[in-house]
């Protein structure tokens, strides 16, 4: 590896192009019109002009990125997380061009890509899923024939979908029909593919997700992560390793991952999704993501490790630097998102100028950040303008740790959702750690009814 | 006096649901106060803008898919007389 493109912008590409400098790989950074001054392109040692703002111009211009590679005599490339790093054909492009993709094979990521596929590999591979249709639905008929034997309520999704999109739930036979249309005409025009698939909708379950990393000789799990508080499929706070996991669902757990990724010969970084029922102790396979995901750090924290080294050193055809007996978990590591969205106004998002910008420091903090004060916060990216991470030797530490970082930041031109993750870090659900996917949306909705009172 | 419909953020402007359809309304279009005008995609999110109040759409200021500021006037329309 010579020189790595990293077609990615905000606290991402930072995080990809300080791993590569560390290595002492020359790095190339990719912007748009709208970020002509982000920190991504300062750090980089190179940086490429790639179109206008909206994403589709730039962060999603293939031709455009390739062509920057190509300029700036890159050899290898890294996608970072959404935009391009799912996207089977482009990886594909980049082989053809004789660049190389840090990721999973062009077949894997576009059979993980294929929810459905997917589905079905993970059946034959023996992990449990998801009760549900195993190929896509191609009627509202051939819907209501698989919903009487799923039963309700359940969801419809997009087999291209991903990332909590393309998704819409079914209460009882007669809304049926109608939400499949709507679920197919959603998955056209945002995927392009109406390829659509029932599941289960499993009540009070949580979100718990294995990272696994594979180098061609070995695939070794590095353990879950909760990730059960979210809102609107979007997560909001992560944590390694998830709490009261039982011994025995935790081996299940991390034995299913291994074996999926091993039936499609995955290499790199991945993560296996999994739906866990802590009513029954039973796991379902929900989906697979093919690349470095947001809250990676916290399973670096507790694994003491570096997960984007590992992708650049695996990319280089290089073994993992560990196996899986060292891997032992340490302590507990607990992310929160900050997004630039107003929680007293529906989350509607906050673009805008940050005028103050006061990080927390200490022990055990860590942040990865693209904004400083004074910085944009641009309307056509996403949201998320700080992650802080923190680590400690056990979870109730970390929570105190997680509380007084909280206490510590201050950002002010924008409004951020500091105040609801600081909220939410004092409920006894997840002080405690039992809480769902449902949690976040049931406080909020009994602190609006408390609010009009 | 020509009712203004404004943009409550800023973001990128869409006249149609998707590509496919049909745009939401067209000069001349008789809309009620809950009658949704446009889309405005901010931060990966769709946020739907209404009228605001009945009558019938006399411009639209914008061109499709052209970024916005918030507060900025995206069509006009000349209110129901029923109030005169």
């Amino acid at each position: 590896m010579k020189k790595l493109l990293v077609a990615n912008r905000g606290e991402i590409a930072l995080r990809v192009i300080r791993a590569a400098e560390e290595l002492g790989i020359p790095t190339v950074a990719v912007y748009s019109d709208a970020d002509e001054q982000a920190r991504h392109v300062s750090v980089a040692t190179e940086a490429v002009h790639i179109g206008p703002a909206p994403a589709a111009q730039s962060y999603l211009n293939t031709d455009a990125i390739l062509s920057a590679a190509k300029r700036s005599n890159a050899d290898s490339l890294h996608p970072g997380y959404g935009f391009l790093s799912e996207n089977a054909d482009f990886a594909r492009r980049c082989e053809a061009e004789g660049i190389c993709f840090v990721g999973p094979s062009p077949s894997a990521i576009s059979l993980m890509g294929d929810k459905a596929a997917a589905r079905e590999t993970a059946a034959a591979a023996g992990v449990p899923i998801v009760p549900g249709t195993l190929n896509g639905i191609e009627s509202p008929s051939e819907a209501e024939d698989a919903a009487r034997r799923i039963g309700f309520p359940l969801l419809i999704k997009a087999a291209a979908g991903g990332g909590g999109r393309g998704i819409r739930i079914a209460n009882a036979m007669g809304e049926l029909a109608d939400q499949v249309v709507a679920a197919q005409t959603e998955a056209r025009a945002s995927f392009g593919d109406d390829t659509v698939y029932l599941e289960k909708f499993i009540d009070c379950a949580r979100h718990v997700e294995v990272q696994i990393f594979g180098d061609g000789r070995q695939t070794v799990h590095l353990f879950e992560r909760e990730c059960s508080l979210q809102r609107r499929r979007q997560k909001l706070i992560e944590e390694a390793l998830a709490p009261n996991l039982p011994p025995d669902v935790r081996c299940g757990l991390t034995a299913a991952a291994v074996a999926l990724s091993d039936a499609v010969d995955y290499e790199g970084a991945g993560t296996v999704e999994f739906l866990f029922d802590p009513a029954t102790n039973e796991f379902f396979f929900i989906e697979m993501n093919t690349r470095i995901q947001v809250e990676h750090p916290v399973t670096e924290f507790i694994c003491g490790l570096d997960l984007v080294r590992e992708q650049l050193r695996q990319a280089q055809g290089l073994p993992l630097s560990f196996s899986q007996s060292d891997v032992q978990p340490r302590g507990a590591s607990i992310e929160m998102r900050i997004n630039a969205e107003d929680p007293a106004n529906n989350f509607m998002p906050s673009p805008g100028t940050i005028s103050d910008f006061e990080l927390p420091l200490g022990p055990g903090v860590r942040i990865s950040t693209p904004v400083k004060a004074g910085s944009q916060v641009s309307p056509f990216y996403d949201s998320l303008i700080a992650k802080i991470i923190v680590w400690d030797v056990d979870r109730m530490a970390a929570l105190s740790r997680a509380r007084r970082a909280m206490r510590e930041l201050c950002i002010k031109g924008v409004t951020t959702t500091a105040s609801l993750i600081s909220a939410l870090l004092s409920t006894d659900e997840v002080n405690t750690g039992r809480y769902d996917t449902g949690f976040v949306e049931r406080w909020l909705g009994a602190q609006e009814k408390g609010s009009d009172q | 006096m020509a009712y203004e419909i404004k943009s409550p953020i800023p973001g990128i402007f869409y006249r149609k649901p998707s590509p496919e359809s049909d745009p939401f309304v067209e000069v001349g279009s008789a809309v009620e106060t809950s009658t949704v005008i446009c889309l405005i995609e901010v931060m990966k999110t769709f946020h739907e803008v209404r009228s605001g109040a009945s009558g019938t759409i006399a411009s639209i200021e914008v061109d499709d898919e052209e970024m916005v500021d918030a507060g900025q006037v995206i069509a006009t329309l000349e209110p129901d007389d029923s109030g005169n």
